[in-house]
């Protein structure tokens, strides 16, 4: 299936979960934020949380800024 | 010398009911690399450091290093600010995609910014925002003007700190309109950092002599040919202006007044 990952078309896996997306994007284990269609999920859900098609997802992290 | 170790060690700066000794708080953007962002921020002697929340690089460089590696949240206390955001939603978004990586986080730094060129904040945006973001619980440190009427307004809405612009971001033009900082700083029941516009170590330090409860700054010092020499001089600017206001300046006058007694002269 199809996503909007990062403002980016991407294919990934149906049913694919927010933590199954992380880990085959190499970013397991790094602090990160994540929403989906903009609304928050916390990573606490992110095994049970399965991503829909065309789903927008948007993963953020911490960069240098004043 | 016991009264000035004794005045100068409590004098802490409280942000939503936490104490800091420093009250030089800096931006993390605009350096060469994460090594002289660490050196530079350990030489401010900063506690609170902002930091920009954006897109993670997707399938680019998995390895590279991770700003919070550099600058630990056990450390420090980090401020996440909403740079670049134009709207109250975003800014919004922004604050809660900030709690959720930083582990429930309630402090940030708000800005909503009206116009590219002069980076002055939106300000019926930011009221709009900050009602919004306290409302959901935040801490809100916010980027106002230097007007005293928004900054009481931002006060009355629940914002733990009010960070009016000495002078536009990045423009290291010093503080632009003294009497207006002035008016904002004798008003104020939340403490009053200046945000934006210093150049120099004697900005920061007109700063805190005029009362200001600190500064927060990042090109002054990312900018500067040595960051890390220059993040030592601003930490000591603060200092210095903080222990000027403490002590009390003399009044200005027009004539002299001699510093040697004229009793004892043999002349």
């Amino acid at each position: 299936m199809n996503i909007l990952l990062n403002g980016e078309s991407q294919q990934v896996p149906d049913n694919i979960t927010a933590a199954q997306l992380v880990e085959n994007l190499g970013l397991a284990g790094k602090r990160l934020a994540m929403e989906i269609n903009q609304e928050i999920v916390p990573r606490s859900t992110f095994e049970e949380c399965v991503i829909n098609p065309d789903d927008h997802v948007e993963i953020v992290h911490a960069i240098g800024g004043g | 010398m016991t009264a000035m170790t004794h005045d100068s060690g409590n004098d802490a700066l409280i942000i939503a009911g936490k104490s800091y000794r420093s009250r030089l708080l800096v931006g993390t953007g605009k350096y060469k690399d994460m090594e002289e962002t660490r050196l530079a921020t350990e030489a401010s002697g900063a506690q609170i450091v902002t930091v920009a929340i954006r897109r993670s690089n997707i399938g680019q460089n998995p390895n590279e290093p991770n700003l919070l590696e550099v600058i630990p949240p056990d450390k420090y206390t980090i401020l996440p600010n909403t740079a670049g955001c134009y709207t109250v939603d975003d800014a919004v978004r922004t604050c809660r995609l900030a709690r959720e990586l930083l582990d429930g986080h309630k402090l940030v730094k708000l800005e909503v910014l009206g116009d590219e060129k002069t980076l002055f904040p939106d300000i019926t945006a930011t009221l709009q925002a900050a009602e919004k973001l306290v409302t959901d619980g935040f801490d809100v440190m916010v980027y106002t003007s230097d007007d005293p009427i928004i900054a009481k307004r931002l006060e009355d809405i629940g914002c733990v700190a009010v960070m009016p612009l000495a002078a536009p971001i990045g423009s290291g033009l010093g503080i632009q309109n003294k009497y207006n900082l002035l008016e904002i700083i004798e008003q104020a029941q939340v403490p009053i950092l200046v945000d934006a516009g210093v150049g120099t170590a004697s900005d920061a330090a007109v700063a805190m002599e005029m009362g200001c409860d600190g500064v927060l700054m990042n090109t002054a010092i990312a900018g500067a040919k040595q960051p890390v020499l220059m993040a030592s001089a601003m930490k000591k600017a603060i200092e210095a202006g903080r222990e000027a206001f403490l002590a009390g300046r003399i009044p200005k006058k027009r004539y002299a007044s001699a510093s040697s007694p004229i009793e004892g002269t043999f002349f």
